[in-house]
């Protein structure tokens, strides 16, 4: 029996390069050694994509892609099919998740400079990825058929209209209609449940093979292969399978973990996840008091309605992600990783998150005046960033890069750290209970307490230095 | 880079112990994934028991309901039907319906509790198709061997109008007879077995 | 109050605009654990509502199985009679007579406290009082010119607004009772609070399954992921 299986096992791998593949990218394939937490989440978004596909599928059983049902359909799912529920909200909370991971993977990019030389196109398959994904999260937002999903794709296909002469015939053959109507909501699905998922696979494939070619950067922004040993191993390398695979785990375990109390405790996250608007059906007469759209398009929304003119807006809501793009070419600085950086790069990727998230934040609250000034500000912070990017990276000063990666302290060395900076600000104080008597309890000290950010805003403000 | 000593039974124990609750985690996520697509409530709503009226039924007459989906026939059997039937065992692959499935009181020569009100779902044990009702006795195109009853036009299977199949066609064994009960002579309700409406 | 302002854009036509500011909403108690109360409400709500209001993606036989009642039990104390228990929870009113009635549809409330939220259904059912202007002789102080007449006005009895002229518009800052109904305030209080918690359960029945079974799987993934942290930490001892 023995005998046959390894004649069998043999027939295949004469025939295909499984031994081949799985050396190339996993038991040789060497990566630095120095990954931080950082690094967790690209597996990760490989690991929410095929959740996604699973749970996908699941779902398009059930849901009715027509005008009429679509709505009941999804409320079927929730109540009348079997765990239908724990489908349909792994789903939602997927999608959200899936932006959560896409974003930090990014902002990691940024930091250590992984778009830099060689990895430029990795970066452009990679923002390839987050075009595709945004499609997709919009067409699927569509299909539950809510007033949200109804007036959202209503909006942002309005958008096309703002292109000059070709614009309002264009929107017009997205929408198949003269408004979002069935004919949409049928043609959102074809795409959202398999052209876009396909190009999603074929630009992930790319996205890896590119990354595998060049090889991974690191927190340090080294090249490890400038150090070999005898046999050509990147002495600072350790091999993909097992050490990141066992680490990996770890991380999808940690990611899990909060997933899964989201989807079992706060499936609507307060509204963010799935939006309170949308558990009532469409009603193409009537729109909401207020649109927003989810929370991983609202930077993005921000931008469009910070510009006073239409055309204008449309094309700085897409100049947003185009000069994403174009991020390896902006960035003349030598040095890849902000740790050899200059203060200035420090200061601006700063500012660059700050003006991110607060756009996130004005694209969900209704565009009052004074959110509007805010948000105008922030889009100048944003594109800031990216146009001044050739002048400030070419100035500033970088420090020396060592040869060979540096030992920095992990989580779990950190972690008493954290625990005496809890300690110190809340104590153990003697405290008299009801009995009369004295007993140790936890207080905060207030005194404590501003001392650990004081010391901690040096911190910060030395490390932007 | 590596260090001495790696201590290689913790390492095999720990893997071990994280494939199986791995494996277990699979198996916990896989639970709900395929039940899903389990027929629904809604589903299930549509499998409820559905009553029929005997009242206006008249002798030699079937008719049709819907039962989980599938084609329930109700047929009222003329006494002269009941004695053509009593003399094709020796053509039948199983008269006394040994292998075919039917609750405990249908399970006699004439497959139904009362002889004359026969039910089944009509459905070809074969491959599914629903047999064509042809209660003719001797058509020109069956032949003069017929003696009424189902024909499949699929795959050509013959059984008689107690759904007992004929020996040497494709389909196994005989129609299925669903479960039923009377609630009164002019009543049944298919769905519903009569030993559960005695508790 | 996000919530609030997030969705004043319901079912009915008229007047969504003025129906913001006035009233704070009252805090509904809603307790999914209680399935007594849930019961109730259940059935004040084929009393009082479904007359109008269908929940057609509620089945008598989901409240059955989730609040672990005897199917026939239900079928008699709950349903309306002749339903069959796999029914859904529809009206008996047909849209025409609706439309003329109202001049509207009676929104389908299976999803209700999922848009509106517990508290604004709370302070609705609450917030009716008298108005003889209106067509149906009665207002709402948090939903201005509802469509809807007061079908709880035997059991709360009436009430009159107080209203204050804030920056030249007329708001309703409280509700007084005017006349007594058949039950205390207290007891009005407990069953609106009883058909609000029924309807915050129909809007997700699988609500009370889910957080049981959260527990466990969260206790399974940390035991998952501190096997895999002592597998990663076993294996690092190698790395330098």
């Amino acid at each position: 029996m023995k005998h046959k299986i390894t004649e069998c096992t043999d027939w295949f791998l004469d025939r295909f390069p499984l031994t081949k593949l799985w050396n190339d990218h996993m038991a040789h394939y060497y990566a630095p050694k120095n990954f931080n937490i950082w690094y967790f989440f690209g597996s990760l978004a490989l690991f929410v994509l095929v959740m996604q596909l699973v749970t996908g599928i699941l779902l398009t059983m059930n849901y009715k892609p027509d005008a009429d049902l679509a709505f009941d359909s999804v409320e079927y799912i929730m109540r009348d099919v079997n765990w239908g529920w724990l489908v349909r909200y792994m789903h939602s909370t997927g999608a959200s998740a899936f932006f959560i991971i896409v974003y930090l993977h990014m902002f990691r990019g940024i930091v250590y400079g992984s778009f830099k030389q060689p990895r430029e196109l990795i970066w452009i398959f990679g923002m390839l990825i987050f075009v595709a994904l945004m499609a997709e999260a919009f067409m699927g937002y569509l299909l539950p058929w809510g007033q949200m999903s109804y007036w959202g794709a209503q909006v942002i296909i309005s958008l096309f209209s703002a292109i000059p002469v070709i614009g309002d015939d264009l929107s017009l053959w997205v929408r198949g209609d003269y408004v979002v109507s069935d004919a949409t909501l049928n043609r959102f699905f074809a795409f959202h449940v398999i052209a876009v998922p396909l190009v999603l696979i074929i630009l992930v494939f790319l996205h890896i093979v590119a990354l595998h070619e060049v090889g991974s950067n690191n927190p340090d922004g080294i090249d490890i292969k400038a150090s070999k040993d005898p046999y050509g191993v990147p002495v600072d390398g350790i091999p993909f399978h097992p050490y990141y695979t066992v680490k990996d785990i770890v991380g999808i375990g940690v990611f899990m973990f909060f997933f899964a109390v989201v989807v079992f405790y706060m499936p609507e996250l307060g509204g963010y996840f799935l939006e309170d608007a949308n558990f009532i059906p469409a009603d193409p007469l009537k729109t909401p008091e207020h649109i927003a759209p989810v929370w991983y398009f609202t930077p993005f929304y921000a931008i469009l309605r910070a510009v006073p003119d239409k055309f204008a807006g449309v094309i700085a809501m897409g100049g947003a992600i185009v000069v994403l793009f174009l991020l390896p070419w902006l960035d003349r600085s030598p040095v890849k990783s902000i740790r050899y950086r200059g203060g200035i790069y420090k200061k601006a990727v700063l500012l660059f998150v700050i003006s991110f998230i607060g756009l996130g934040y004005l694209g969900t609250q209704p565009a009052t005046p004074t959110a509007t000034m805010f948000a105008r500000v922030l889009t100048a912070v944003y594109f800031g960033f990216f146009l001044l990017m050739p002048l400030y990276t070419r100035w500033e000063k970088f420090k020396e890069i060592p040869n060979r990666l540096t030992e920095q302290p992990s989580l779990e060395d950190r972690l008493p750290g954290w625990i005496a900076a809890a300690d110190e600000m809340v104590p153990k104080t003697p405290v008299t209970d009801e009995q009369g008597q004295t007993v140790e309890k936890r207080r905060p000290n207030t005194a404590a307490i501003g001392k650990v950010l004081v010391r901690n805003a040096k911190k910060l403000k030395e490390s932007l230095d | 880079m590596y260090s001495e000593g790696v201590d290689n039974s913790k390492r095999q124990f720990l893997t071990s112990a994280l494939t199986v609750v791995g494996a277990v985690g699979t198996g916990f996520i896989a639970v709900p994934f395929l039940s899903q697509m389990q027929p629904s409530t809604k589903a299930m709503a549509a499998g409820a028991p559905v009553e029929v009226d005997l009242s206006k039924m008249e002798p030699g007459q079937m008719i049709r309901v819907a039962w989980r989906g599938k084609p329930v026939w109700v047929l009222n059997r003329t006494p002269e039907v009941l004695e053509t039937l009593a003399t094709l065992d020796d053509k039948l692959a199983d008269p006394l319906s040994n292998e075919s499935i039917q609750p405990e009181d249908s399970k006699n020569p004439m497959r139904a509790i009362k002889p004359e009100i026969f039910v089944a779902v009509g459905l070809c044990t074969h491959l599914g198709c629903s047999p064509t009702f042809r209660p003719e006795i001797g058509p020109s195109d069956l032949g003069d061997e017929w003696k009424g009853g189902f024909f499949c036009p699929c795959h050509g299977s013959w059984f008689d109008l107690a759904g007992r199949v004929y020996r040497g066609v494709p389909a196994p064994t005989n129609l299925e007879v669903p479960p039923y009960r009377y609630i009164n002579d002019n009543l049944i309700i298919v769905g519903e077995e009569q030993q559960e409406a005695a508790a | 109050m996000k919530k609030f302002i997030y969705i004043l854009l319901l079912i009915l036509p008229v007047s969504v605009f003025a129906s913001s500011g006035g009233m704070d909403l009252d805090d509904a108690d809603v307790d999914m654990s209680d399935y007594s109360s849930i019961e109730r409400g259940a059935k004040y709500y084929v009393t009082y509502c479904l007359g109008c209001h269908s929940t057609k993606h509620m089945r008598y036989k989901r409240i059955a199985l989730d609040l672990e009642l005897d199917e026939a039990k239900v079928l008699e104390a709950i349903a309306p009679y002749g339903a069959n228990i796999y029914d859904p929870m529809l009206t008996a009113m047909n849209k025409h007579d609706s439309t003329k009635w109202f001049g509207t549809n009676p929104p389908d409330l299976s999803l209700i406290a999922r848009s509106r939220g517990a508290d604004w259904l709370y302070s609705y059912l609450k917030g009716f009082y008298k108005d003889s202007d209106s067509p149906l002789g009665a207002n709402n102080a948090i939903f201005k010119d509802v469509g809807m007449p007061n079908v709880l006005w035997q059991l709360q009895g009436e009430q009159s607004p107080v209203i204050k002229n804030e920056n030249g518009q007329e708001v309703i800052t409280k509700l007084i009772s005017t006349k007594p109904g058949t039950m205390s305030a207290k007891e009005f209080d407990k069953l609106v609070n009883d058909l609000v918690n029924f309807l915050v359960y129909v809007g997700e029945p699988v609500q009370l399954e889910r957080q049981k079974m959260g527990k466990y799987v969260l206790l399974f993934i940390f035991l998952f992921t501190a096997i895999a942290y002592l597998l990663k930490r076993e294996y690092w001892r190698d790395i330098h």
